[in-house]
């Protein structure tokens, strides 16, 4: 059971003065991400997007409000909410094993349960052969699949990602959401995680989620909350993927004129 | 045109490209030393043909000075002068060391910082070489007076460039750790400490150097042993040559512990490319 709810998060960032105002980053952001659930949070860039998931993430304190998740409240990181970073954010000096290993060094998993989870996890994300290299030796991709394994290592309930394909190239882009629906739907679903994915992506989102979730520019605030109904595996061609992608462009293309 | 014809005559010659690469390789290593032969071609001109017998003490010929060097290596005088400085050099830059944990105290925690930056700032503009009147007061001639001088030389450039990689430090690593469950200690030791090592590296690099220049001063005048040492004593008796062959010794070494240091790290931190040249 991880459920997650925002209620009322704001987030203001203080400026220093003199040309540098006080930033109202979010405003009164409440909605909710039910068990299990992959709910998908859209905006234009710099709507507050990212700093909504970091503040789950408990690395920020909302300036008002409140995060909770399973009813306890958000106030410091822990594994049980895992972050793949934009920027993969993998430990150079760490082969692609030491990376998937380290939360669980963390976490004191004795040696050989460990093993076997960073395999599987090898596995999971398809890197074998990788194990030895270093993350400078891999291509962006693959280092996006080291922090996706990474994360989900160390068994989290709630996965956080942040924008995690933007800095691929197309092709590689789509592969990888592609390999991320299938993961998706192959996990346990036992086992299968709540997860938060923030992305300026009409498609990534409609791809992978249960739920979307439509941010308006700055100060971010809940703009709209839709359900994704269509069955997996999801193509960007069908005809229900195109009219709900047209339904959020509108939304998103709202908020493109300047709000009176 | 040149790489073009290169090309073209390797895949031809087939195997017997493979010594003439090598000997080529060879050469063009060799030609890089072209300015240091010269020089040491006037050099030797310089001792033997413009200097008379009785000028010429000022300045020994090459090959004097490598009979000298000789000498000094065959009776030990050489190699006992070289350990004492190294021995030194070594106890010193350990002491130094220390910089590292509160380079990383510094970079991590505000309080800590505004307390010992102004003390640091205060002490660093001071070179090592205007301690050494103080330094052989209080602790006499001998190894502690010549290690308190290198060891003021080394410590700042590790502190320095020690505060300067951990405040360097990508948010995001120290987070994706916070994340994975990683506690305070935890992220110093395996996340900060790594991620701000080649820049610790460099600042030992630095830190040896001057360390290695500072430890000449203080033995040139307050020791009675080591490369510092020597080449003093022998200026007292005009035995240039020898004061050459320290001169050179300390250039080698110098040389040989940052080369050293640059293996080890080439080695140690495949990963960090910054510092592979």
């Amino acid at each position: 059971m991880s459920a997650v709810a925002f209620s009322g998060v704001s987030k203001l960032f203080p400026g220093h003065g003199a040309g540098d105002e006080a930033v109202l980053a979010l405003r009164e952001v409440s909605f909710g991400v039910a068990d299990q659930e992959f709910c998908s949070i859209l905006g234009h860039s710099g709507c507050g997007k990212t700093t909504l998931l970091m503040m789950l993430a408990g690395f920020e304190a909302p300036s008002s409000g409140r995060i909770l998740v399973d009813g306890r409240l958000v106030d410091r990181p822990t594994w049980r909410r895992s972050v793949v970073f934009q920027d993969y954010a993998l430990f150079p000096w760490m082969t692609v094993e030491e990376n998937i290993a380290f939360g669980l060094e963390m976490k004191r998993v004795p040696r050989a349960e460990r093993r076997a989870i960073v395999r599987r996890n090898i596995e999971l994300v398809g890197l074998q052969g990788f194990e030895r290299r270093y993350p400078h030796q891999l291509s962006g991709g693959m280092k996006q699949r080291v922090s996706i394994a990474r994360a989900l290592a160390v068994d989290p309930e709630v996965l956080l990602m942040d924008e995690p394909f933007a800095a691929l190239d197309a092709q590689n882009r789509s592969h990888m959401q592609e390999e991320m629906g299938r993961i998706l739907a192959s996990a346990d679903p036992q086992v299968r995680k709540t997860m938060v994915l923030v992305t300026h992506s009409i498609e990534e989102a409609i791809l992978l989620s249960d739920r979307v979730v439509v941010l308006t520019r700055r100060p971010g605030r809940v703009k709209a909350e839709l359900r994704v109904e269509l069955p997996r595996p999801r193509h960007e061609s069908d005809s229900g993927f195109l009219e709900l992608k047209q339904r959020i462009r509108d939304l998103i293309h709202d908020e493109l004129e300047p709000e009176h | 045109m040149r790489p073009g014809a290169h090309a073209a005559a390797h895949p031809a010659s087939g195997e017997r490209a493979q010594p003439l690469a090598g000997l080529q390789a060879l050469l063009r290593r060799a030609r890089r030393l072209g300015l240091l032969a010269a020089l040491i071609a006037v050099w030797w001109y310089v001792s033997e043909r413009v200097l008379d017998r009785s000028t010429r003490a000022l300045l020994p010929p090459p090959q004097a000075v490598l009979r000298a060097a000789w000498d000094l290596t065959r009776s030990g005088e050489l190699w006992h002068h070289l350990h004492d400085s190294l021995k030194r050099e070594l106890v010193a830059f350990l002491w130094a060391c220390t910089a590292i944990p509160l380079g990383i105290a510094m970079g991590s925690w505000k309080a800590v910082e505004e307390q010992v930056d102004p003390v640091i700032e205060m002490l660093r503009p001071v070179p090592p070489l205007a301690w050494i009147p103080l330094s052989i007061l209080w602790f006499g001639i001998g190894d502690t007076q010549n290690e308190f001088i290198i060891f003021l030389g080394c410590f700042f450039p590790i502190l320095v460039n020690t505060v300067s990689g951990v405040k360097g430090v990508e948010t995001n690593l120290v987070r994706a750790a916070r994340c994975l469950g990683a506690n305070v200690w935890q992220i110093l030791w395996r996340v900060v400490l790594r991620a701000a090592l080649p820049q610790i590296v460099t600042g030992v690099r630095v830190g040896l150097g001057v360390g290695w220049m500072a430890l000449v001063a203080a033995e040139l005048v307050g020791a009675n042993s080591g490369l510092g040492f020597l080449i003093n004593d022998s200026r007292t008796i005009l035995r240039t040559d020898y004061v050459i062959v320290g001169m050179a010794t300390i250039g080698v070494v110098g040389f040989a512990i940052d080369r050293a240091i640059r293996i080890v790290v080439r080695r140690l931190m495949p990963w960090s490319q910054a510092l592979a040249r």
